[in-house]
């Protein structure tokens, strides 16, 4: 055990050594890496910004009905009852009159000519119920119901949806998935990249040190102990790149915001990019030390492989 | 110790075996020369050893371990118990005397401690007492040589096996190794040394073992080596 753990200690220092002494390679493959896992985590928090916008607008699409003041206590609730019980709906909130009025009060709270008017006149405003529909696709089935003749009786005004959100929603839809698919295709690229070209600078380490590893081997060292040392060195660029990548979206974040004074870049929404970037903070910090850790170790134990097969033809 | 039987390597098949049903004992705590000219199959008898090469047939066992049995990852184990010394020396270049040596005893994980209180007993048994922070290149062959034996001994192997290893050294150099490799071999290790000198195996009167294009030519105790007649005399 002690022999174990004085062999791990030697290795680690080994890697940091060759870090150190291969820094301009070490400088190649990071950068190649920073581009990646800059990349990655740009996708993630423009994908989280836009899932966002999106569910806000849904959010704010609904079917309203407005009830006639001579509609009952009971009428309202069995119709609240039958809403209910329709298929895709999410809530159902019902406003009284005086509610409706106080909603409306608040919502022109600096008109005061508009509220002086309404207060003169005996609340004109009707009772109302709105429908929040699980998916916006299939709004009509809602629309439907509410406007079958036993139930527009009921209704003062005619039903309104907010119909042209659905096509805002539609789009941003589409923008989104769009991005996705070229995020994943750049992701895929960058991630081929940047393994090959770290596996490149681990390789011309190598190759710079085969005789150093030939004697290694002669020597009875194992592979892990020769192998290690590499692994360590690419795991440590894996590291930096990561920790760098954070840096360079949080340097974005702080010139879009202080210095450009940007609340939104075309459909993006900034504001809630950086919200979503600090309190997700190490969440993406680790998920980016995850991969950076992964995409060096990897390379490195393939690029090592080919040098440190034993030399045993078959008979 | 070592045991060789009907031992065959081919490299080429058009070119014929390299070494061709070679057998060959050797007991503990012998000291043992193997002769023979350039392209004889002495390099390739000791890459055998050392499982560096597989034999094209027969069978090999070294301190009791059977190489046909032997998986691929116990190779290092195996080289760890078996001391090597090559002609060209094979120390690290960046590393200093004592690093060189330390190396050997990093590798199996020994501790710093037990590394700073055995190396420098070992270089002192090769008379390098005083030149631990030397570069190799600082050193003369003959030295360089000896730290690379004291790399092979640090870890007390039963077999050393020398390739070569006065091959680039002048003779007074190449005396001086030798005379190392004999303490070495009072103290109970094995020796199987290749050379072409004939004035070492004259005058170290050991057994030595002939190898001529493949075949073991002779095996004489306490023999003597011309290499005119490329056979041993008694």
């Amino acid at each position: 055990m002690g022999r174990k753990i004085t062999t791990f200690g030697r290795i680690i220092r080994t890697g940091m050594v060759n870090f150190v002494r291969n820094a301009w390679l070490a400088i190649a493959a990071m950068a190649i890496m920073i581009i990646t896992l800059t990349i990655i985590l740009f996708s993630v928090i423009v994908n989280a910004a836009f899932s966002n916008t999106v569910a806000q607008i849904t959010n704010r699409i609904d079917v309203s009905i407005y009830l006639k003041d001579s509609v009952d206590k009971g009428q309202t609730q069995k119709l609240l009852g039958q809403i209910k019980a329709l298929p895709n709906v999410a809530s159902v909130t019902y406003l009284s009159k005086e509610q409706a009025l106080q909603s409306y009060e608040r919502q022109n709270a600096g008109n005061h000519d508009l509220l002086q008017a309404i207060n003169e006149t005996d609340n004109p405003l009707p009772a109302t119920i709105r429908i929040k529909p699980h998916d916006l696709n299939q709004i009509d089935q809602i629309r439907n119901f509410v406007e079958k003749p036993d139930i527009a009786a009921l209704q003062s005004d005619p039903v309104s949806d907010r119909s042209n959100a659905r096509e805002t929603v539609n789009k941003i839809t589409h923008a989104t998935n769009i991005l996705r698919k070229t995020g994943v295709a750049a992701v895929l690229v960058f991630a081929t990249i940047s393994v090959l070209i770290i596996f490149n600078t681990i390789q011309m380490a190598i190759f710079n040190r085969r005789d150093e590893l030939q004697i290694m081997r002669l020597l009875g060292a194992s592979t892990g102990f020769i192998r290690g040392p590499f692994v360590v060195e690419s795991v440590i660029y894996g590291v930096l790149s990561a920790v760098i990548s954070i840096l360079i979206i949080n340097a974005i974040f702080i010139t879009a915001s202080s210095s450009l004074q940007a609340t939104s870049f075309g459909l993006l929404d900034i504001g809630y990019s950086q919200a979503f970037f600090e309190t997700h903070y190490w969440q993406l910090l680790t998920v980016q030390l995850g991969l950076g850790i992964f995409i060096g170790a990897a390379s490195s134990v393939i690029a090592t492989h080919r040098y440190l097969k034993f030399k045993t033809p078959k008979k | 110790m070592i045991l060789l039987d009907r031992v065959t390597k081919t490299y080429n098949k058009n070119l014929g075996p390299a070494l061709d049903r070679i057998s060959l004992h050797v007991e503990p705590k012998e000291f043992v020369i193997v002769v023979g000219q350039s392209g004889a199959g002495k390099s390739t008898l000791l890459k055998l050893l050392t499982r560096e090469e597989r034999p094209t047939s027969g069978k090999i066992i070294v301190g009791g371990v059977d190489y046909d049995k032997l998986k691929d990852k116990d190779i290092p184990l195996l080289r760890r118990k078996v001391g090597t010394v090559f002609q060209d020396f094979k120390l690290l270049p960046n590393r200093t005397v004592f690093e060189n040596v330390a190396f050997a005893l990093e590798i199996v994980g020994v501790s710093t401690k037990e590394i700073r209180n055995t190396v420098p007993k070992v270089l002192d048994i090769v008379n390098l007492k005083g030149k631990e922070d030397r570069m190799p290149q600082e050193l003369s062959g003959g030295e360089r040589q000896r730290v690379a034996i004291a790399r092979a001994i640090v870890r007390q192997p039963k077999i050393l096996i020398a390739d070569e290893p006065t091959g680039n050294l002048d003779p007074k150099h190449a005396w001086d190794v030798i005379k190392v490799l004999e303490k070495i071999n009072r103290y109970g290790t094995t020796v199987l040394l290749t050379t072409h000198n004939q004035e070492i195996v004259n005058r170290l009167k050991r057994r030595v073992v002939t190898i001529s294009h493949g075949q073991i030519a002779s095996d004489r105790a306490n023999a003597s080596y011309t290499t005119t007649l490329n056979t041993p005399t008694k």
